[in-house]
Order: C-alpha cells, then structure tokens, then sequence
C-alpha cells in the first residue's frame, strides 16, 4: 500500500492539532493512515441529494440566569491568579 | 474493585428526593458530569478533573429518586469498541472474564449483567450502548438525536452522541428513558416534542400485530452464528404476528467512512479545549502557549485519541476538506433520505447490533481498521440520528447475540414494544 501521507504531513497536521508525537507514534501512524485513508476511499460518487427543510433554530430570550461562580470555574485549573485562570506566556 | 473492572470511581451519590427511580441503583459511565464526583473520560488528560455541575440527566436521576452508585470504566473519551482503550484498563465482560464487554461503555454494560447496579447510563455515538448492551446480554437503547439532553456530557462528536440507557430488561429501559427524555434550555438540539410519551407503558404493552419489520440486506453480514440467531428471532417475532420483508439501503455503504471522518472531525475540533490551563492536565512545561499546549496534549491524550485527533484534523485541513469532510456530510445527508424513504414502507428496521460475537481481550486492539469494521451495523444509525435499541436474542456458546430495531425518529414506543415482545420469547 502506498503512503497517503508522509512523515513530514503527519507532523505538520500534529502541529495543526496542537498534540506532539514521539518518532515512534509518527511511523506507526504514516502506516496506519495509509489503510484508514484508502477506506475512506469509499466516499466516491453518489446520487446528489436536495437540502433538508426540516431544520429551523432554536431560539430563546436573552435574559440573565445564574451560573457557575468564580470560585468553581477556577477549581479545576493548575494555576489561578487573582482569580483569572494563568496560562503559559503567549510568545 | 470488582473482578471485572467495571467502575472508575465507586462513590455513591444519594437522590434528592422520591420517583419513579426510587430503591434503584444506577451507574453511570465516565463522561458524564457528576457535580463533586470525579469524572474522567478514562483519560490521564481528566484523571483529577471534579466538575462543578451535574449533567441534566443526572439532576433528573436526582429528582427522581435514583441512588447513583459510581462512575464507570470506558473507552478514552468514547473512542473505541472494547472498552481496552481506558487509561485504567480494560474491563472484562461477566459473561466470559476473557473477553472484552465491548464498548465504549463497557463499564456501564458490564455494571448491569454482573448485577451491580439496577441500570446504567451510557452514551452513544457511534454504537457505544448498543455494542457493550450486546457482548453483554442486556438492552441498550441509543434515543433519537435531540430526544435526551447532553448538557453535561463531555462532547465526542456532538452532531452524533447521545446519551442513553442500559437495563436487564426493556422495561427497565424504558423506564429510566421516561425519566431522562426531554426538553433541556441548556441544549438548544433537544426538541421539544410530545412529552406525554410514556415508555414504560409502551414496553409493557408487548404488541407487534400489524407491524412491519424491514431486514437490511446489506447488513446480513458477519459470523455465521451470530447471523443465525438473529434470523431465528426474527422468526419468532414473525410467528407472533409481524411481517417481515427485505430491504436494501444502498447508502449503507458509504456509512462507515462517512461516520469516521465526521466523527474524526468533530472530536478534532472539541478535544482542543482541553489545554491544561482551565481544567485538565497541564504537566508544568516550560514555553510558550504552543509548546505547553503540545506537550500536555502528548502526555494526556492516549494513541487511540490522538489518532482521531490527527485524522479529524487532517480531514478538515486546507486542501482536504471537500474530499474528505464535505463528502462525508453529503453521504450523511444520503443515509438520511434512504432511511427515510425505506420507513415508508415499514415500521422498525432490524440487523444483528453487532456482527461478531464479543472479541477475546486484546485480539483486536492492535488494528485500527479492524476495530472501526466492527461498527458496520451500528453507526448508519448515528448519521441518520434514528433511535435504536439492542435486545438479546440468544447466545452462541453461551456469548451473548444482540438484535437491534431501528425505529423513525422519535418514534421509541414502538421500538419498546417490538423490544419486549422479542424479549418475551426468549
């Protein structure tokens, strides 16, 4: 089978999704994606089908409601600071 | 711990007050948000993650006087088939130690068959109730999109899941369904339909004379065993009053891919939240945004994720969106209408919920592909967002064999009376 993507666009997609691989996950997965890819294949043609109608949106008034509190929207992060949530530097 | 790893977290949480649910014990699995309780999606990613809030099916479990008994062992995140792709390792299915429950909410499945809880909640997105109700001997029933509130469930693939329950019997089934179903504010996709619906009744009322069971012909695939026990319950079922035709839904096909590619893509897209800063692991890298985020994600996510992550986010780049992702939405759309068109000469469809009988531990896992083959019968039914529910129909060497009705949109009595007269002639 024939390698639909190589090494190099599996790292750049990983860059894209932000998860780093090891060397070792980056072959393992150019062999992988080969079969995964040529199964997807399988979407070739089909009859051309008309939009649906049967979908409206959902709406609803804007009116103010309790929700969390700062307090627990902060529990569950590593590192808080004056009660904002502190992250890595930007740049 | 049980013998059969089944729960994550053993906690009990007590109902607020009495209802239908009352002296019942229910599990519920892993990536459903219990306020207080630690709620992991059996990823190192949310190994100490307590969210702040319950789901709304758990303040209705509350209300209504379900006892909550713990949290149960999954796929990661809801991706995988066996329940093997947990973080905290495979849970065993009852029937037989060496084999998978299936999955991914085996501990839910698991947590029924064994006894240890009255009913379970699991969700499903691409099979996930379904597959672990079957390999297990129990029903599981995937409602129809918009039927149940995921307010509170951490989201796979949103246009998909579904949460649901699990029960050793249909009734039991129905009944928790009674008590989850139902408009939700907090999920703008739940629909607001007719909530007279009594489930429960439905499924005492195990009545098929007149109805019409529809046979995918192009789902009659797999073990020869398993093929066999369906088409004797079909029998039974035809014995008792139905009629049965063949049908043939050529969109089918297509099915698989579409499925993976949206689902791909839509996990791509929700699993970018977890950036270790507002909750999840963060690992204490130096660096930047980037790096931090990137490495985190390394440590926290598991092969299985990771891969989808890539895939989804490979399908919706620059260049591959409409071969892959576009495509995808249009054979969804094509699936839909062929559903549609072939309900309008029958009332509930039927296939084996799964082809196999349930695969021993480990023999699968090493083979992307072969595990994703295995959902063939169950993810048409996620992209047509159609109810479905699996009902035992026999065993093959004492392994449970699982048949699912497919029913038209909102139309889960029916699928509850054909459900239980099955049942009923086991």
């Amino acid at each position: 089978m024939s390698e639909l993507v190589s090494e190099d666009d599996v790292r750049h997609i990983a860059e894209l999704a932000r998860v780093n691989l090891s060397d070792e996950e980056v072959t393992q997965f150019v062999q992988e994606f080969a079969d995964i890819l040529a199964y997807f294949e399988k979407l070739d043609a089909f009859p051309e089908t008309k939009e649906p109608t049967e979908f409206s949106n959902v709406l609803r008034p804007d009116t103010e409601t309790p929700s969390l509190n700062q307090t627990d929207a902060l529990r569950n992060a590593e590192e808080t600071e004056d009660g904002y949530f502190k992250g890595p530097r930007v740049s | 711990m049980s013998a059969e790893n089944i729960f994550i977290t053993r906690e009990e949480i007590p109902p607020e007050s009495t209802g239908k649910l009352s002296g019942k014990t229910i599990a519920v699995k892993d990536n459903i948000c219990t306020k207080g309780v630690r709620t992991t999606c059996a990823s190192d990613m949310l190994a100490s993650f307590v969210p702040p809030y319950d789901a709304t099916v758990i303040t209705r479990i509350k209300q209504n006087g379900g006892t909550i008994i713990g949290k149960t062992n999954m796929d990661e995140f809801g991706m995988g088939g066996t329940t093997e792709t947990s973080v905290y390792g495979p849970t065993k299915n009852p029937m037989d130690t060496t084999r998978v429950p299936g999955g991914s909410s085996g501990g839910s499945a698991a947590a029924v068959a064994s006894g240890e809880a009255d009913v379970a909640l699991g969700s499903d997105t691409g099979g996930s109730i379904r597959n672990p109700a079957a390999f297990c001997g129990v029903v599981g029933i995937k409602p129809t999109y918009g039927l149940v509130s995921r307010y509170g469930l951490i989201a796979y693939a949103n246009s998909l899941e579904q949460i649901g329950p699990i029960a050793q019997s249909v009734g039991d089934a129905a009944q928790l369904l009674d008590v989850i179903a139902g408009a939700d504010d907090r999920d703008a996709t739940t629909r607001d339909i007719d909530t007279k619906n009594d489930y429960e009744s439905a499924a005492n009322d195990p009545n098929i004379s007149g109805i019409t069971i529809g046979i995918i012909e192009e789902l009659e695939d797999g073990d020869s065993r398993v093929l066999e026990a369906f088409r004797d319950g079909v029998a039974k079922l035809e014995d008792v009053g139905a009629t049965v035709k063949r049908v043939s839904l050529e969109s089918i096909s297509r099915a698989l891919a579409a499925y993976y590619i949206i689902a791909m893509a839509e996990a791509s897209s929700n699993l970018a939240r977890f950036d270790g800063v507002r909750y999840g692991l963060s690992g204490g890298y130096d660096g930047d945004w980037n790096e931090v985020y990137s490495a985190s994600r390394n440590v926290g996510f598991g092969e299985e994720v990771k891969r989808r992550i890539i895939l989804g986010t490979f399908a919706l780049s620059e260049g591959y969106q409409d071969k892959y992702y576009r495509q995808a939405q249009d054979a969804r759309r094509w699936i839909k209408q062929d559903f549609e068109r072939v309900f309008s000469t029958v009332d509930v469809l039927a296939t084996p919920t799964m082809p196999i009988l349930a695969p021993k531990i480990g023999e699968r896992i090493d083979d992307p592909m072969e595990l994703y083959l295995m959902d063939a019968n169950t993810v048409p039914v996620n992209l047509a967002n159609l109810p479905a529910i699996s009902v035992p129909v026999g065993t093959v060497d004492d392994l449970p064999v699982g048949c699912q009705f497919i029913g038209k949109a909102f139309d889960e009595s029916t699928l509850l009376q054909v459900g239980s007269t099955l049942e009923g002639l086991q």
